[in-house]
């Protein structure tokens, strides 16, 4: 047990903090921008896309799992900016260094990485959300061009995105994992339609999207014909991995501790509730264990040990502990916890709570639901048989 | 940074865990519990050899010198195998307190024989940390009088005793004045009683020291203890309940293939695999992190008791009818960790207590 960072990463975390204190200015300006500069200034400070080949337009640092983890520790306690973020930054990238041609990288990353290019992800379909691979979209070869034809759902911010990457079946004979392929293309190709979908908490983030007979040049394929799902699954790993922030938990705990000073029922203070304070220990003590089971997963990266278990339930446990720990903030204000909109001046908050709490039953769903986590949890985990599948009827 | 157990700790644990799976598996608890056996000299003398009651006292005191870290390691192990042997009293909190509040006289006749194993030790300080029926110890001129409940290892041969203004006395169990009584309890793996003072002669702690900062860290320590017994005991279960399933057919098919059976057990490891590395942290807090060491205690005892709890029903519920059975045991697990729970503050006690450590509570 050493919980140290060592003399090497604590000199990194002092560089950092420098950094910060002359540039929070610049992190804090807004509008786009503002926001691509700022962007910019990280890349080349090696705080944004820093293990990032140079060639592709990234800073070039060896990997360095400790280094990362200062970035975000300090940026969080700074409040400002880590830079852009998206589906193209954290799961295209990852992806194009992956399996992407090398003509691919050169095209792609920097634009995506500098934010010029905003992307979206055409996965999920209206009948195939957690049977992803049931997808229908289709793609036929037309000399040198694809014919996309089809329905994407959940599309964040497809309203503001410039490409897409997108799941197609493209060998519709085949087995239905091995018939898709991963194709990208522009969203202002002829023939894409973009409907909005509202969401609960009153927030225009995702799209339907509709295909008609949209014409994308053959190459622009991700791996070769039928392997989309391998190159979809690398993502879907990346994503689930990316939802684990402890420092957000802590930060929002911190924060009800604050609200239950403050609200008064009868002219008690919340906190002297003892009902409530233990539904508030109880959240503390959840949260602690999930902070110790990052730490465990940060060292377990950085010394190379297996922690697949502990990895594999944290999309499940975090989720869901947002969702109640937010959801208790609503009780501790009761009556006023119901307030919503965007400028009451009834608010705590700026709202968040009540955001969260339906934001966090959103995501409890999405990138997985919780009841295909606990499928995962059990299969590969716990090593226990899959369904059986049922006989065709 | 390093935050996970050195080789030397996993192999702690594995010697451990291989001792008690050939010597002491469910069939000795069975048999500790059906003859109402006091103590269980057979495996004692097998941990004896292995250190485990020396562990945590200084190898010039006849010990392995190990760290509260090691100790918590132990305590998972041995609620794992539902060992009957004393541990938490006798090899962590006397000793500790002997080491921390004892004088060299103390130190240099009771540490030799508690890492030994000559000697047990019953610790009662459950008073501490939340009195029931207003029991309470008063020491006046030497003697001791008054009532202590649910000693830690009571089958014991010396005992150290909290009194109401928070200091601690020896007091031998064939000692004038003192009437022994155990308690009966749904865990039959460790002995626990009553223990009544009339007069009894009573040895104060005279190391110096702040005696209520003592008694604050043994509550501390015992706690992650029982967090660490009870991680121990609940991963037993997980393990039994899928073994279980994946064996059981109903249907023409293994209950492991059915959804509800499998979230289940999916909800079971999800919420005990962080406990894990919860029990760790606050194993290493209690000596590395002291800022931290009381709350972490806390939130370990509190929330490793609830997931335990959930385990320990849901991992019977997985066996069926055959759960509710004594035929496949799996209630001395269930029984071990609903007794972790109530020792030294239940739940609600030890999250009320995190609250006042962080004065959000008066």
């Amino acid at each position: 047990m050493d919980l140290s960072f060592g003399e090497e990463h604590e000199a990194f975390r002092r560089e950092v903090v420098g950094f910060l204190e002359t540039h929070r200015e610049a992190g804090a300006r807004s509008g786009r921008q503002a926001a691509l500069e700022w962007q910019r200034l990280l890349i080349e400070q090696g705080y944004a896309g820093r293990t990032i080949p140079k060639a592709y337009g990234g800073h070039g640092a060896e990997p360095d799992i400790l280094k990362a983890r200062i970035i975000a520790e300090e940026f969080a306690r700074a409040q400002v900016s880590t830079g852009l973020g998206g589906q193209g930054i954290s799961m295209l990238i990852p992806t194009l260094l992956e399996v992407g041609s090398e003509e691919q990288r050169r095209q792609f990353i920097g634009p995506t990485l500098r934010g010029e290019t905003v992307w979206c992800q055409g996965y999920s379909e209206p009948g195939a959300g957690s049977d992803l691979a049931n997808l229908r979209t289709k793609a036929e070869l037309d000399g040198d061009e694809w014919v996309i034809n089809g329905q994407k759902i959940w599309t964040s911010t497809a309203h503001l995105a410039d490409w897409i990457f997108c799941l197609v079946r493209t060998e519709p004979d085949a087995p239905k994992h091995q018939g898709i392929s991963f194709l990208l293309f522009s969203m202002k190709t002829p023939g894409i339609e973009i409907r909005p979908l509202i969401d609960m908490t009153g927030g225009h983030s995702f799209n339907e999207v509709f295909f008609t007979d949209v014409r994308v040049p053959a190459g622009q394929i991700v791996g070769k014909r039928g392997d989309g799902w391998k190159v979809a699954n690398a993502i879907l790993r990346h994503e689930r991995g990316s939802l684990a922030d402890p420092n957000t938990m802590l930060s929002r705990l911190n924060a009800m501790k604050t609200l239950m000073r403050n609200e008064t029922l009868d002219g008690r203070r919340v906190i002297d509730d003892p009902v409530f304070r233990d539904r508030l220990m109880a959240i503390e003590g959840r949260v602690m264990a999930m902070r110790c089971n990052d730490l465990r997963l940060l060292s377990g990266a950085v010394n190379g040990h297996d922690t697949s278990l502990a990895g594999m339930i944290v999309k499940l446990e975090t989720t869901e502990l947002r969702h109640d720990l937010e959801g208790l903030a609503i009780d501790v204000m009761g009556e006023f916890g119901l307030i919503y909109g965007e400028d009451a001046p009834q608010l705590r908050n700026n709202g968040s709570w009540q955001w969260n709490y339906m934001f966090f039953l959103g995501l409890i769903i999405g990138g997985g639901t919780s009841q295909i986590q606990k499928n995962i949890i059990a299969e590969r985990g716990l090593g226990m048989p899959r369904e059986p599948k049922l006989a065709p009827a | 940074m390093d935050f996970g157990l050195s080789q030397e700790q996993t192999l702690l644990q594995d010697q451990l865990s291989r001792f008690l799976s050939q010597n002491a598996a469910l069939a000795r608890a069975r048999v500790f519990a059906a003859e109402n056996q006091a103590r269980a000299p057979d495996v004692e003398a097998g941990l004896a050899e292995l250190g485990v009651p020396g562990l945590i006292i200084p190898e010039e005191e006849g010990g392995v010198g190990l760290s509260l870290l090691d100790a918590a390691l132990a305590c998972e192990v041995l609620g794992r195998h539902v060992t009957p042997a004393p541990f938490i009293g006798s090899s962590v909190l006397a000793p500790l307190a002997l080491m921390q509040g004892g004088d060299a006289g103390q130190r240099g006749v009771w540490l030799p024989k508690l890492a030994a194993g000559s000697t047990v030790a019953g610790v009662a300080i459950s008073e501490a940390a939340g009195a029931r029926e207003n029991a309470g110890v008063e020491a006046r001129d030497g003697k001791l009088f008054g009532r202590a409940l649910f000693v830690i290892d009571f089958e014991a041969d010396l005992y150290l005793v909290a009194d109401r203004s928070k200091r601690l006395h020896l007091v031998a169990a064939d000692a004038p004045g003192l009437t022994r009584t155990r308690l009966p309890t749904i865990d039959t793996t460790r002995p626990t009683g009553e223990l009544l003072f009339d007069g009894a002669p009573g040895e104060p702690l005279a190391g110096g020291g702040d005696p209520a900062a003592l008694i604050r860290r043994l509550i501390d320590v015992g706690r992650v203890m029982y967090a660490a017994d009870t991680l121990g005991a609940a991963q037993a279960m997980i393990d039994q309940a899928v073994v279980y399933a994946k064996g059981r057919e109903q249907f023409g098919r293994s209950i492991a293939t059915f959804q509800a059976v499998k979230h289940m057990c999916a909800e079971m490891a999800a919420s005990l695999e962080p406990c894990r590395a919860l029990v760790w942290y606050a194993g290493h807090a209690l000596t590395s992190l002291p800022e931290e060491a009381s709350v972490t205690a806390c939130h370990a005892k509190a929330h490793v008791s609830e997931v335990g709890t959930r385990v320990a029903r849901t991992a019977t519920e997985v066996h069926g009818g055959m759960g509710f059975t004594d035929l496949v045991g799996l209630h001395y697990w269930f029984k071990r960790i609903g007794f972790n729970r109530q020792m030294l503050g239940g739940p609600q006690a030890v999250r009320e207590d995190a609250a006042r450590l962080q004065s959000l509570a008066a």
